[in-house]
């Protein structure tokens, strides 16, 4: 076996049978996800309730918007009872060629909405059974974070910031414990490149990086989620493995400094726990302060954040890769390099 | 220094090094030359500088000055070309976060590109087979000891450096240890080794080194060290085996003295003295202590030797 191979494996083996560390890089921040993607999971869904009766063409075509959330009533009279109540803020009848729409005037916005939105479809499903080119064409889409579902930020943001906290720990712990037991002399006195003891390591980041995400993205896309990729998600890759070097070298930087493990666990917290708060990972920073927007454009992980956000959930193409890749290649080489400076085989 | 190597076949060349952190003199002025196939003892109570002077050796730490030749090259900086040929057991063990024996011997076995195979031959070498599947941090201090050891010599080194290797062993792991370093000798490899135990430096080492202070205070073969130190034997009886009178008046013995437990003649002549005891047949508890290299040390530093 090479020494690349069995450090790697060693790497591995380590990292699996510590049930603290395990827990805290990868049910923890799942928690987070579950926590967070219960608690907003429909605010950022403003899905209008519509009760309805039958089924027809105007129906599938409401259904197709994606904007209202239906509720299946048996008669005409039970559903107009259930919008007298306040249920439902309407509810529309489809029977043969007609619809019948009935709403709650108490509630005009919801009212004002539920109106549009089914004589849109109407003259749609109508103008469609004529077979005639339409005279004008809209074309509409969404533009906004805030028209986002929750999880759709929530899942690159707790990502991001997971990740980033796997590799700045991993790292720094691993050096720190590594020089605190001799490891890092043993290895010294080996005939053996430093670069291959630097790259198994972060070998070792990457796969759990890459287990994080199986893990998010896989759990996230569960129907009480509701997370959806879009098209262009595997542009996240090399934001992702960027951002992994970037914060890697982060770790590498604090592990050549801190002394003891409790320093090193302190100083990686205090690097990445107020990034994370101010480069949008619980949040979006759509309503933030502009100053702080500012602030966190200087943030590696703002940039981690919001290009995987960009890829996995915005479908953006590949010229949206230049910002994230570019700030986070130079933070991995500015950091990177520092650290080689600094690094000690030993203490004192 | 009663051997002179030639440079050609030494294997370890070690000239004036010094070492202070601050005012502390670590190590103050080290010349010692180990040729191939010796085996080399360095000797000295708790901080006489026989780690700092083995890591100065081994490339790991920088001497502040004097120089070092380890295999005809300078061992500092770090020499990759040099490594596979010395092994090196640290004072302190240092291994990998909970892997077996097994994986943590593989794994150093791997970084000299040596297989498993080879590397199961030397857990069986330490008697550690039964422990193969124990994690590092589950193995006894004793167990620990032994796998670093295995660790050490996996790669098969010409020079072997080994840092108080019998500390942490029980009588039976030590002698097992002895019989695994003989037989590395005597396939030509060089040893190195730093120990508090004297009497086992006397029975392994070609030659000894006695630090104490961050100095070199002799250096020769024990023996050597030994006879010229021209002490007396000494015969310690069980008290109450004799009177004490009766004791000094026999011929040969130069001093007599008595405590709680024992009756112990000071004698440069043990063979009358012994003789004359066996005539009263009055032998009950004997031993017989000829000088040790404890004596050795007493000597030269007028300390009790206080491992
Ligand atoms: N890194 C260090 N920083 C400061 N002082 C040190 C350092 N390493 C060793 N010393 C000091 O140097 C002296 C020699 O230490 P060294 O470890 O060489 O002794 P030793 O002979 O190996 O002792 P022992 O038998 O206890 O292993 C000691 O007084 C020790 O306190
Ligand atoms: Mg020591």
């Amino acid at each position: 076996m090479t020494a690349f191979k069995s450090l790697t494996q060693a790497g591995v083996k380590g990292f699996v049978r510590d049930k603290a560390t395990l827990f805290f890089s990868i049910v923890f921040p799942l928690m987070f996800l579950v926590v967070f993607g219960l608690i907003f999971g429909n605010s950022g869904t403003n899905k209008t309730k519509l009760g309805v009766v039958g089924d027809g063409p105007v129906v599938q075509a409401l259904n197709q918007t994606g904007v209202v959330d239906f509720q299946h009533y048996g008669s005409l009279d039970e559903a107009v009872q259930h919008v007298k109540d306040g249920d439902v803020p309407a509810m529309i009848a489809e029977s043969g060629g007609t619809v019948t729409l009935r709403f709650a005037a108490s509630d005009q916005t919801q009212a004002g909405v539920v109106q549009g939105l089914v004589s849109g479809v109407t003259d749609k499903v109508n103008l469609a059974a004529t077979h005639q080119k339409p005279v004008v064409n809209l074309d509409s889409s969404q533009v906004e974070d805030s028209s986002l579902n929750a999880i759709q930020y929530l899942t690159p943001g707790i990502l991001s910031w997971s990740v980033a906290t796997s590799a700045v720990f991993g790292a720094a712990l691993t050096l720190v414990s590594w020089r605190r037991k001799q490891v890092l002399r043993r290895l010294r006195l080996a005939p053996i490149n430093p670069a291959v003891v630097l790259t198994s390591r972060l070998t070792v980041a990457v796969t759990l990086a890459v287990v994080q995400a199986a893990m998010f993205v896989g759990i996230a896309s569960l129907p009480v989620f509701g997370l959806k990729l879009s098209g262009t998600w595997y542009l996240g890759i090399p934001v992702f493995l960027l951002g992994i070097l970037a914060f890697f070298s982060i770790g590498m930087l604090v592990g050549s400094f801190a002394k003891t493990e409790e320093a090193g666990t302190a100083a990686a917290n205090i690097v990445v726990l107020p990034m994370a708060f101010l480069s949008g990972t619980f949040f979006p920073l759509d309503s933030a302060p502009s100053w702080l927007k500012t602030v966190s454009n200087v943030l590696p992980l703002r940039h981690m954040n919001d290009g995987l956000t960009d890829f996995l959930v915005r479908g953006k193409d590949a010229s949206a890769l230049l910002v994230p890749c570019a700030v986070l290649l130079g933070f991995m080489l500015v950091v990177g390099f520092i650290a080689s400076r600094v690094f000690r085989w030993e203490d004192a | 220094m009663t051997q002179h190597p030639d440079r050609a076949e030494a294997a370890i060349v070690v000239d004036g090094i010094r070492k202070s952190y601050g005012d502390l003199k670590a190590v103050d002025g080290v010349s010692f030359t180990v040729s191939e196939g010796e085996f080399f003892g360095i000797l000295g109570p708790n901080g006489a500088g026989k780690t700092t002077t083995l890591e100065i050796v081994e490339g790991l730490r920088k001497p502040d000055s004097g120089t070092v030749t380890l295999l005809g090259e300078s061992p500092w900086p770090r020499k990759v070309s040099m490594l596979p040929r010395i092994g090196v057991q640290l004072q302190a063990s240092a291994f990998f976060d909970k892997l077996t024996a097994r994986e943590q011997l593989e794994t150093f076995a791997s970084l000299y590109g040596i297989g498993a195979k080879t590397a199961g031959e030397y857990l069986e070498l330490v008697g550690l087979t039964d422990k193969a599947d124990t994690r590092e941090d589950k193995l006894s201090g004793g167990q620990r000891q032994r796998l670093s050891i295995a660790c050490a010599l996996v790669h098969d080194p010409d020079i072997v450096f080994l840092d108080e290797p019998t500390a942490a062993l029980d009588p039976q792991a030590r002698r097992n240890l002895w019989d695994v370093l003989r037989a590395i000798q005597a396939r030509g490899k060089t040893i190195v080794y730093t120990t508090h135990y004297l009497d086992e430096a006397e029975i392994l080492c070609d030659r000894v080194a006695i630090m104490d202070k961050g100095r070199i205070l002799a250096m020769d073969p024990p023996a050597t060290l030994v006879r010229g130190l021209d002490a007396p034997t000494r015969i310690i009886l069980e008290r109450g085996a004799l009177g004490l009178e009766e004791a000094q008046g026999i011929t040969g013995a130069d001093d007599v003295t008595e405590d709680e437990l024992s009756l112990t003649f000071t004698t440069r002549k043990p063979a009358p003295v012994l003789s004359a005891l066996a005539e009263k047949g009055s032998l009950d508890g004997l031993q017989v202590r000829t000088a040790t290299l404890e004596d050795v040390f007493l000597s030269l530093t007028g300390r009790e030797y206080r491992a």
